[in-house]
């Protein structure tokens, strides 16, 4: 296990290079953002301070090696817009995505991993036709209408919830639910497959001619087993939450770190684009990492 | 309750097909094969009425759409379905803020999401495709930087990849495409290297290299027909998430720029007349959903006859 963590840790600082050289590099072709900084008035000679002291006469390599020092150190610059710290202003916005995305997680495991079930213990039923169309449709539909639909029905006709912002409980339920159903219909899908396949194995149906009562071979021998790789599709699936979030933050006028970083593209506010993708990915990479070891831990038959 | 598929020694064909064999291949061909095999399947047939219809709407746009796709009609802005109240029979699904017919739009932003999806899926195949081929072939290095590469990527949710890219490059189609295309190649790079290192271990690309085939010879005669399945599936699959895709962003202001219309447009379009007017915004969403669930569903089946493996899962 120690030999693993380890191999596994040394695995992301490549992953942590290349990541963090795109982004920089991305923003080095954007070009020179101190037209964006300075007054239109401003004089040649200005601009040439400007650039002098933010670095951006230095070659390529001098640039990144420098960005790379700060972004250790969490420093990505002063946002323009904002005029400050780029960093401290994408944090401000971490704890409502994350209410937001915690949310959605607890929605979707808690619709996905009974229907997985259900439909793989009642096989080619109407019931699994019903579970399997559905997991099909959330798919299909795209999470901004679908939130766009859940306001107008549940918020502008009817208003049982708000129609957007964060703060109470009401407020979180739609944003939840809209960004919770792509994870849960993926999950659905993978709990029955995962589901289907152990309920075929050799144990479940020596369980089974022994006389354990179904719901015991269902949820002792089955389930338990089916668990295993729907941790790893609920690691998996924080990419897409944290890419479905922008767009839901954008639905519902949720003040997370989505919304900032949409509006810092528009404005071409690089030093919070940076900071912005820096940290989710960051997030992510973590986030990964932590299922890889947990999927280790619970399944025995995995070898270091 | 069906049997556990256990996977059965497929016989491999011999090495120089006699005449004889060549014609018996001929005969039951493909086609005929698939057609029987989707008339089987009812989410197939499904699927695949839904695609051409698409297809067909995307590519007669100009035919099809009763009006022009920024035409305005100022005695009929914001008017409801012909079906609902107050609905004239000229606009059958209303008309937007401007007075321009939603159908039309619908019509000519199927256009718009096929180029889209196509394109940014065949820039992305055609770079995964060669990636997964020779990282997986060769192996070494060249598969370790690739393949460090790619969880790079995978680190990083795709659509922020593309609004980094967007807000460096000019929007439109042609960025679009671009972005997605160069964000999306690493779901194939890693699918195909998967299946490149299975298929480099059989027999007739050992006997092949046994024999001084030279290695460009082998990807191209034994290794690329073997995974062409799995990219054929993968593709098809990518073209559904890659409208969504598309329709998120323009509906986050950074994809398809006005005067081109895109269903997510619409959509960010509608958003604000939500509580007067709804059928802005329910139409174009409505699209999205059919188009895409027509893919999946044609998808699925192309799973389903090219890997008879994953059957009902």
């Amino acid at each position: 296990m120690k030999r693993f963590l380890i191999q596994r840790l040394l695995q992301l600082i490549p992953v942590l290079i290349i990541m963090t050289f795109i982004v920089f590099s991305l923003v080095y072709v954007a070009g020179d953002p101190v037209a964006l900084m300075l007054p239109e008035e401003a004089s040649p000679e200005d601009v040439a301070r400007v650039q002098e002291s933010l670095g951006l006469n230095e070659p390529f390599y001098v640039q990144y090696g420098i960005f790379l020092t700060n972004a250790v150190q969490g420093d990505f610059g002063q946002s323009y817009r904002y005029n400050q710290d780029a960093m401290s202003i994408v944090l401000e916005r971490v704890p409502a995505t994350m209410e937001l995305a915690i949310a959605s997680m607890i929605f979707a495991t808690i619709i996905a991993i009974p229907m997985g079930i259900w439909s793989a213990t009642r096989r080619n039923t109407f019931i699994d036709l019903f579970i399997t169309g559905s997991s099909v449709l959330g798919k299909a539909m795209p999470n901004f209408w679908l939130g766009i639909m859940f306001i107008l029905i549940l918020a502008v006709n009817t208003q049982i919830f708000p129609v957007s912002g964060r703060g109470t409980f009401m407020h979180v339920v739609l944003p939840a639910i809209t960004l919770g159903t792509a994870v849960a219909a993926e999950m659905t899908r993978l709990t029955r497959s995962n589901m289907i396949e152990i309920l075929q194995q050799d144990y479940v149906r020596t369980a089974k001619a022994k006389g354990v009562s179904n719901g015991i071979v269902t949820y002792k021998h089955s389930f338990r087993n089916a668990l295993i790789p729907v941790v790893t599709i609920m690691a998996l699936q924080t990419s897409t939450l944290v890419g479905g979030a922008i767009v839901t933050e954008q639905v519902f006028a949720w003040p997370g770190i989505g919304q900032l970083l949409v509006q810092a593209v528009n404005a071409r506010d690089m030093a919070i684009v940076q900071a912005a993708v820096f940290l989710i990915a960051l997030l992510v990479i973590f986030i990964n990492f932590i299922a890889d070891v947990l999927y280790r831990l619970l399944d025995p038959r995995i070898k270091y | 309750m069906s049997q556990q598929v256990t996977p059965e020694p497929i016989p491999e064909p011999p090495v120089e097909p006699t005449p004889e064999s060549k014609r018996r291949l001929k005969k039951s061909s493909p086609i005929t094969r698939w057609a029987k095999l989707l008339l089987k399947s009812k989410t197939g047939t499904v699927g695949l009425f839904i695609v051409l219809v698409v297809f067909i709407v995307g590519i007669f746009a100009d035919q099809l759409a009763p009006f022009g796709v920024n035409e305005q009609n100022y005695a009929n802005m914001l008017a409801p379905p012909s079906w609902a109240e107050g609905g004239t029979s000229e606009h059958f699904l209303g008309t937007d803020n401007l007075g321009r017919d939603i159908l039309s739009r619908i019509i000519y932003g199927t256009t718009i999401s096929l180029l889209v999806g196509i394109f940014s899926v065949v820039v992305a195949g055609v770079l995964g495709m060669a990636a997964g081929l020779f990282s997986g072939y060769y192996g070494g290095w060249l598969d370790t930087i690739t393949m460090r590469l790619v969880d790079a990527f995978l680190s990083i949710p795709n659509i922020l990849f593309i609004l980094v890219i967007l807000s460096v490059l000019n929007p439109g189609i042609l960025t679009l495409i671009f972005a997605i295309g160069v964000t999306n190649w690493v779901i194939y790079a890693r699918l195909i290297r998967g299946e490149v290192l299975s298929v480099k271990e059989r027999e007739y690309v050992k006997a092949a290299k046994s024999i001084g085939t030279k290695n460009m010879t082998i990807i191209r005669r034994h290794i690329l027909p073997n995974v062409f399945s799995t990219f054929i599936v993968i593709s098809t699959l990518s073209v559904a998430t890659t409208i969504i895709l598309e329709a998120s962003l323009s509906f986050l202001g950074m994809g398809v720029q006005p005067p081109d219309v895109s269903w997510g447009y619409m959509l960010a379009d509608g958003r604000d007349y939500l509580a007067t007017n709804w059928w802005l915004a329910t139409f174009p969403g409505l699209a999205i959903t059919i188009t895409v669930l027509g893919i999946i569903f044609l998808g699925d089946w192309l799973r389903d006859v090219l890997d008879p493996r994953s059957q009902g899962r």
